[in-house]
């Protein structure tokens, strides 16, 4: 073997990519292979047959675009929610925490631990009506007092914003922990004042962390199904939610995976955009 | 072992050993015997089971013990059935191309299509009735479902009614659908089941139609009523079994709820009461299938052990749903007078003549099913 790979040199980069290769080729490209072939057939279960039915994703988007674009929506303010709310915690943590910040990240990440239907079933009773959260926003004024949380649209946004905080804070913390101190204090040294140094120097060298962070959080989140079904009513369905419902209650497989082409080209085009607006080196830091 | 040193086949023996040790079962069995639970035709010593889950007893000696002990089979219990729709998704890839699932009995709902489609597509196999000489404590009521006319493939399991429950601290009774979707003492505070056939069936009572045999006229008021109690935000969800909990907080005042659910929570909350509709209610069923691959001889004769009446009275009180066998309740009484006498669980005649089936072509119809998910926001 040794002779062998010392013969071929070449051959070399090709032996380390095939795992990685093979496993995308035959757990991704292939059962994308069968979605699309599925997504262009016509009939009723079981008896699919292939007829190139392109009004499949026609038809997807004229009776499905409200919960395609809320899809949107929603993983949109989730995204900027959890950038919000990251950002400061874990610039904290990785400049001010000092020895807790493992700690601290580990406090992050320990949610994961547990499933995540459970976590979110758990919001269930944190936001539940005769639950403390309510009665508080009741006593002050901020709810009225038939006023709920749950079957919200606010309670499937937070939960999604809450399901998906850790893809946005790792990636962010990351990238501000790496961040050279001697570049901040030769920023001062030029007479920079704190919001400056901040925005000319920590922040574009974060942004790595943000571009990662923000397509980690929006692209499960706008595929996401759980939140929606858990914590809100009819009116908060996402395309998850129809995506399922086809697959599963209706069996109606073509529709179903003619949606998931049209959420992925979705996806797809809102990150070429992405990348075209943040420029594309970014994206790979 | 004198010799230190471990010969290769001493190895790999060893090797295969401690694999078959620490594979789970499933695995053994997905390999064995072309991907069933073994050949169709052999009675084999495992019996591989898929059920709901909290769906057995679990008093010791417990019933599977019993059957061990009895016949010598040892019973691989799954809880893998979280759902009818994802369980069904789950199989009939396999099944559709003729192979085995690795199991030897599954349950499934005939509140739901599937039922009709494992028979309708040959992806179960015929009970051997020459082994199941119990079938003949199979309830009237039972003997002709319309997705099975002659029970020739499947057997029931246990046996549910749909009703609506309410919490006493925050409502009245409430007795009947038009109440549960129109007293404004309730909005917000109310939810139905996701499934087709559960909700709609109560709401076709409410309407004074037939469930059994559901029109596209019936269909559509049902529908609509659904619609008007959504929109006006009388409904806040649409559930599988996850009302329970709201229900016990107070979140719910009022939902459509499963007798079997409803009667294990009472035992804990007083405040929780359930009820049939005035204007009747429904009755769904889990049915024991066989799958393609499954061994016939040994399902069956599963089967005929659980339609003993001393052993299907044990089922029934340990789950708190109701039996499908003649003769239960004497043992019952043995073993629990409380739950005997709980009407949830041993109704009376008079309950189960309130109790109405549902039209399986409603369960299929892809427009119906449309129509359904859309009042979903789906």
């Amino acid at each position: 073997m040794g002779g062998f790979l010392h013969r071929h040199r070449g051959l070399t980069p090709y032996l380390l990519l095939a795992p990685g290769v093979l496993w995308l080729g035959i757990f991704f490209l292939v059962p994308l292979g069968f979605l699309g072939y599925e997504s262009l057939q016509s009939g009723l279960f079981p008896d699919f047959q292939f007829t190139w039915e392109f009004s499949n994703f026609s038809n997807g988007i004229r009776d499905y675009h409200e919960q395609l674009v809320r899809s949107f929506v929603y993983a949109g303010i989730a995204t900027v929610a959890c950038l919000v709310l990251a950002y400061p915690l874990v610039y904290w943590i990785a400049f001010r925490a000092g020895p807790w910040r493992n700690l601290f990240l580990l406090v992050i990440v320990a949610p994961f631990f547990v499933t995540y239907l459970v976590r979110t079933l758990a919001w269930l009773n944190i936001l539940a009506d005769e639950g403390p959260v309510v009665g508080l926003l009741r006593d002050v004024h901020v709810l009225a007092p038939d006023g709920r949380l749950l079957a919200t649209t606010f309670a499937v946004v937070s939960g999604i914003t809450y399901n998906f905080f850790p893809f946005m804070a790792l990636p962010i913390y990351v990238s501000l922990e790496q961040i050279d101190p001697r570049l901040l204090e030769a920023a001062k040294d030029l007479y920079a004042s704190s919001a400056q140094s901040f925005l000319r120097v920590t922040l574009p060298l974060s942004a790595p962390g943000i571009v990662a962070g923000t397509l980690l959080t929006f692209i499960p989140a706008a595929g996401d199904f759980i939140n929606a079904a858990l914590l809100g009513t009819p009116s908060q369905a996402m395309i998850g939610n129809v995506i399922q419902a086809k697959f599963l209650v209706s069996l109606d497989y073509p529709s179903a995976a003619s949606l998931s082409f049209i959420l992925m080209a979705t996806i797809l085009v809102l990150l070429l955009v992405y990348a075209r607006v943040v420029g594309t080196e970014k994206l790979t830091g | 072992m004198t010799d230190s040193r471990m010969t290769r086949v001493e190895l790999l023996r060893r090797g295969a050993a401690g694999a078959t040790v620490l594979s789970l079962p499933a695995l053994l069995a997905a390999c064995g015997g072309g991907g069933g639970g073994g050949s169709s035709g052999e009675l084999n010593d495992v019996l591989n089971f898929s059920n709901w889950e909290l769906y057995i007893d679990t008093k010791k000696p417990t019933t599977l013990q019993q059957f061990t002990k009895k016949t010598g089979i040892k019973v691989n219990y799954y809880e893998d059935v979280n759902s009818n729709p994802e369980y069904f998704a789950k199989v009939q890839g396999r099944l559709a191309r003729g192979e085995g699932i690795g199991r030897d009995i599954f349950v499934s709902t005939d509140n739901d299509r599937f039922v009709g489609e494992y028979v309708d597509n040959g992806w179960v196999q015929k009970l051997d009735k020459s082994l199941i000489p119990n079938i003949s404590n199979l309830v009237d009521a039972q003997l002709h479902p319309p997705f099975d006319p002659d029970r020739a493939y499947s057997l029931p399991w246990l046996s549910g009614m749909d009703g609506i429950a309410w919490n006493s601290d925050l409502t009245g009774p409430v007795t009947s659908v038009d109440q549960l979707f129109t007293d404004p003492n309730l909005k917000g505070k109310v939810t139905v089941w996701n499934s087709i056939g559960d909700t709609l069936g109560l709401v076709l009572l409410q309407n004074g139609d037939d469930p059994a045999k559901v029109t596209d006229a019936a269909f559509d008021r049902a529908i609509a009523k659904v619609q008007k109690a959504v929109d006006s935000s009388q409904i806040r969800r649409f559930t599988g079994n996850d009302y329970a909990q709201p229900l016990a907080n107070g979140d719910l005042a009022a939902c459509m709820a499963w007798s079997g659910d409803v009667a294990q929570l009472i035992a804990d909350n007083p405040k929780l009461h359930w009820a049939i509709p005035e204007q009747g209610g429904t009755i769904w069923t889990d049915n024991m299938f066989i799958p393609l691959g499954g061994s016939v001889p040994t399902a069956s004769t599963y089967m005929n052990f659980v339609y003993d009446p001393q052993i299907a009275a044990q089922i029934a009180v340990g789950t708190s749903y109701i039996s499908s066998v003649k003769g239960v309740k004497p043992y019952a009484v043995k073993l629990d007078p409380k739950s005997a006498a709980n009407p949830l669980i041993f109704p009376d005649d008079n309950t189960l003549s309130q109790l109405h089936q549902i039209d399986t072509a409603m369960l299929s119809n892809p427009e119906y099913i449309k129509k359904w998910l859309a009042v979903q926001g789906q």
